[in-house]
């Protein structure tokens, strides 16, 4: 600063006036560096409020893409086909074997009930390109339909299929109809019948059902993400089993009962280190020791589990040391004094006083678990798995996963079943945050 | 039955045990309950642990060593010729003998000796399951005959039940030395293999890297190339470009929100700054590559210039994105901890807000600032996602942002996805690049606690 140099430059003894003289001119020193000083104190705030501005503008620009990305995806586009289940075709006997009805070929009645439709259309490309407007699913729902019900067998029904996705696409506004032919998905031909379609209000949007009830699909439009999600559960469910007794005891040994020695150091340290240590570090562990050396299956839920429950112990470990510090000595004390034992005093009065701030750490835990994906793609989750997964050890994939194997994928309706998998996934962690934030506040003490 | 049924039965059988263990003390204090050395229910704990413990132990034991010895029976059965085939193809033999065991469909047509061993196979394995069930079964009960027997009015139940409940916290506290272990020891095996096949300085100083296997041994480029060079130096522009965005905007919105900001508005930057942390990586990886990267290109396409679309550029900006309130949160923490006698002091010297902060603030808070980019910068080098969907996978030398460069997550990544033969030089490739990352992170980790340790003001 300008005026401590000025100010050694003051004569040391001086008359009166020179004082004043020197005063004067530090006086007018500072105040000339004054607007400097402030513009720059002015551009420093402006920074700081620049650099906030950034990162809350960044997340508003994340969230807006991926909700505007998603959004779509949770309507499909269908059409409505009246279709005739000729006996003839699907049971030939007529003797209503279970095997015969789910092996007759539906696919047939779907591109009659076309034809219907599209009676001027002869041509076999013609005609394979109109098939190809309609899901493969739609054999499986008039299947089912016949499996479930096999008096409907000689009837006209009714009934709403999801389109292939790319008119769906094209319905929702995502194809451009003026772009080269060549360089969309969509034929001018399929555009026609299309709107041919629309004109006879066959096409309708309805709520996209088959996202939340399916497992994966190689057509977008049968995909879901019902099988990431239970794969999700029970890896987050046998990952919570393994680490919160895990890490619980580990803190309460670690505030409690451990002496102060080298040891307890050591351990210290690791559990600090862990914490930091790359997460797909873990996944080669899990692919080395758990798959390579245990046989744990792989792409089961269980050998996610135990990656994961390595990856959050030391989270959930510190938290709950720091809920444990927080227990002031004098419930310890007082419990040791009408005679508790050291372990008495800590299950009955430090740990449910601690208990609520574990939680919270644990939750926490959970959260960054649940939306972990890169050591999970080392231990073989990214398998594509179109069944629901049943049980710990069979084959699963959890939502970050399939996150990652749509927005890897060409079609464009991956992608946007992606952005709603990811705004799937971002409810489950507000909810689980909100959660955390709630224990935090109804059951925070101060001492 | 299956193994969860086992369980089930195992935890009624110490519920039992539990509630004998309790009726016995009772017996045995007869009406004076003062003679029992514990309370009652530990009496309980203690027979429950006796039923318990052994049997799951046994049942633990049992599920990791069966797999091992089936196999090893079921390779012994095998024929001359096909026992003495290499491990690669021995394993690939097992896994068909196992599908074909749990009645999938194998890849190949279905040799007669195949059918045989599969037989074998899910003959051992159901025979070694209902010898579980038997042990596991018999020893709970034994266990709780053998604990019954020894309950007395005197016994000490509590300390006893106690030091198993100790010596349980204790392994919980060890789990994190373990699992420590661990990584170093499947690390440096693996590696250690990989480095019989391949120098550690061809690995750690060549410039090329392709790391492809040969299908058959003639073939060009057979050897593939292992020179991590590239990755490194792909590593580095990409954590290079990430601290750019991070340190700056991280620091000085830290300072806006611990000097400037108002009480009101820090309550609503905070949590936004939260959820900023709480996004799971794969939603920025999903962001790099399908907003930012083609925003790059394009606008690069606009103005003339050739923006690969898996430029290092976008990986790195959105990953550092991604740390900035990672850098955010620690740096406000220090700043916090100035304590207030410093700024009132350097304010009543007459200087400025933005003054005191740079001349008092972050000189008193740079050693846990520094310490904060250290941490960050090894977030940095150890994030995969973002890296594996927007960064490119060919490993170019380059310092140009624009180009698309690779990095050493993604090719362990890559490496590691889909069928994995353990004895190629591929595979444990991947284990050396661990290695390598876990040692960079471990030094910038320990450099970090050290700076804040060694460097910090005490002024309290």
């Amino acid at each position: 600063m300008s005026n401590s140099a000025n100010g050694a430059a003051l004569p040391r003894a001086a008359g009166l006036g020179s004082i004043f003289d020197a005063r004067q001119q530090v006086s007018e020193a500072v105040s000339a560096g004054l607007k400097r000083r402030y513009a720059r104190e002015k551009r420093f705030r402006l920074y700081g409020m620049l650099a906030t501005l950034f990162a809350v503008a960044v997340l508003g620009i994340l969230l807006f893409t991926i909700i505007r990305t998603g959004l779509p995806a949770f309507t499909q586009t269908m059409i409505k086909l009246s279709v005739t289940l000729y006996p003839q075709e699907i049971d030939p006997k007529g003797d209503r074997d279970p095997q015969t009805l789910s092996s007759a070929d539906y696919q047939r009645l779907v591109r009659d009930a076309l034809d219907d439709y599209f009676p001027d259309v002869t041509s076999r490309n013609d005609r394979r390109e109109l098939f190809a407007m309609i899901s493969p699913g739609a054999t499986y729902v008039i299947r089912s339909m016949v499996i479930a019900d096999p008096s409907l067998i000689g009837k006209r029904i009714e009934i709403e299929v999801p389109l292939k996705d790319d008119i769906d696409q094209f319905a929702k506004g995502k194809i451009d109809s003026e772009a080269d032919q060549a360089n969309r998905r969509v034929s001018d031909k399929q555009i026609g019948w299309y709107q041919r379609l629309v004109d006879r209000d066959l096409i309708v949007s309805r709520f996209n059902t088959t996202l939340f009830t399916a497992g994966d699909s190689r057509s977008p439009e049968l995909a879901g993400i019902w099988g990431a999600v239970v794969g999700s559960f029970w890896t987050m469910s046998l990952t919570l089993l393994m680490s919160f007794p895990l890490a619980v005891g580990a803190a309460v040994y670690l505030e409690e009962f451990a002496p102060k020695n080298r040891w307890t150091d050591v351990i210290e340290v690791n559990i600090n280190n862990l914490a930091a240590v790359p997460s797909i570090v873990f996944g080669l562990l899990g692919l080395a020791v758990f798959i390579g050396f245990f046989g744990v299956p792989r792409s089961s839920p269980m050998v996610g589990a135990l990656v994961l429950t390595l990856m959050t112990l030391p989270i959930i470990i510190i938290a709950s040391r720091a809920a444990l510090k927080s227990v002031p000595p004098s419930i310890r004390e007082a419990a040791l004094g009408v005679g508790a034992s050291k372990m008495q005093a800590t299950l009955h009065h430090v740990l449910p006083l601690a208990m609520p701030g574990m939680l919270t750490g644990t939750i926490l835990g959970m959260a960054h678990a649940l939306g972990e994906t890169a050591p999970l793609l080392m231990i073989g989750m990214v398998a594509f798995i179109v069944d629901v997964p049943s049980g710990p050890l069979s084959s699963a994939t959890v939502m970050p996963v399939q996150i990652y194997l749509w927005s890897d994928a060409p079609e464009r309706a991956f992608i946007e079943r992606a952005s709603a998998a990811i705004m799937v996934l971002l409810g489950f962690l507000t909810v689980m945050n909100l959660l955390a934030v709630a224990l935090r506040k109804r059951f925070e003490k101060r001492w | 039955m299956s193994l969860s049924t086992l369980l089930l039965a195992l935890l009624v059988l110490s519920s039992l045990a539990f509630y004998l263990g309790r009726k016995k003390a009772l017996s045995a204090a007869g009406s004076n309950l003062r003679t029992l050395h514990s309370l009652p229910n530990y009496y309980g704990y203690y027979l429950a642990l006796w039923a318990g413990i052994p049997a799951l132990a046994v049942f633990t034991l049992w599920l990791v060593l069966e797999p091992q010895i089936v196999q090893s029976l079921v390779v012994g059965g095998l024929p001359e010729a096909q026992r003495n085939l290499s491990p690669g193809r021995l394993g690939l033999l097992i896994n068909d003998i196992r599908n074909l065991a749990s009645g999938n469909i194998v890849s190949r047509e279905v040799a007669p000796g195949l059918q045989e061993a599969a037989d074998h196979y899910v003959r051992l394995r159901d025979t070694s399951r209902i010898a579980l069930f038997v042990a596991v079964l018999a020893l709970a009960v034994a266990g709780l005959t053998f604990g019954r027997q020894r309950i007395r009015a005197n016994l000490r139940a509590r300390n006893q039940v106690e030091t198993v409940l100790k010596a349980f916290l204790i392994v919980g506290s060890t789990v994190a030395v373990l699992t420590t272990a661990g990584i170093v020891f499947s690390l440096v095996f693996e590696a250690g293999r990989f480095f019989v096949a391949v120098s550690p300085a061809e690995f750690l100083f060549g410039t090329e890297w392709s790391p492809q296997i040969a299908l058959r041994k003639d073939q060009v480029g057979a050897q593939g190339a292992f020179g991590a060079v590239p990755l490194f130096a792909g590593t580095l522009l990409i954590s290079v470009i990430a601290m750019c965005v991070a340190m700056p905007v991280g620091l000085m919105s830290a300072i806006y929100m611990a000097e400037y900001a108002p009480p009101k508005l820090r309550t609503v930057i905070k949590p936004i700054l939260e959820i900023l942390a709480g996004i799971p990586t794969v939603v920025y990886g999903f962001f790099a590559a399908l907003t930012v990267a083609p925003f790059f290109r394009d606008t690069g396409a606009a103005v003339g210039l050739t923006i690969s679309s898996e430029s290092a550029l976008a990986a790195g900006i959105v990953m550092g994105i991604m740390i900035i309130p990672f850098v955010s949160s620690l740096s406000d923490d220090v700043i916090n901890a100035v304590p207030r006698a410093m700024r009132e002091g350097s304010y009543g010297l007459g200087a400025t807000q933005s003054e005191t902060i740079r001349k008092v603030i972050i000189p008193a808070a740079l050693p846990g600032i520094v310490g904060g980019f250290l941490l960050a910068i090894s977030r940095a080098i150890g994030e995969t996602m973002i890296v594996v969907m927007a960064a490119g996978l060919t490993a170019n030398m380059t310092i140009n942002p624009f180009h698309a460069v690779t990095t050493i997550t993604v090719q362990i990544v890559t490496l590691l996805i889909g069928d994995q033969e353990f004895d190629s030089p591929k595979t444990l490739a991947a284990f050396a690049l661990g290695l390598v990352l876990f040692l960079i992170t471990l030094v910038l980790n320990i450099g970090a606690l050290r700076i804040v340790k060694k460097y910090r003001e005490q002024y309290e």
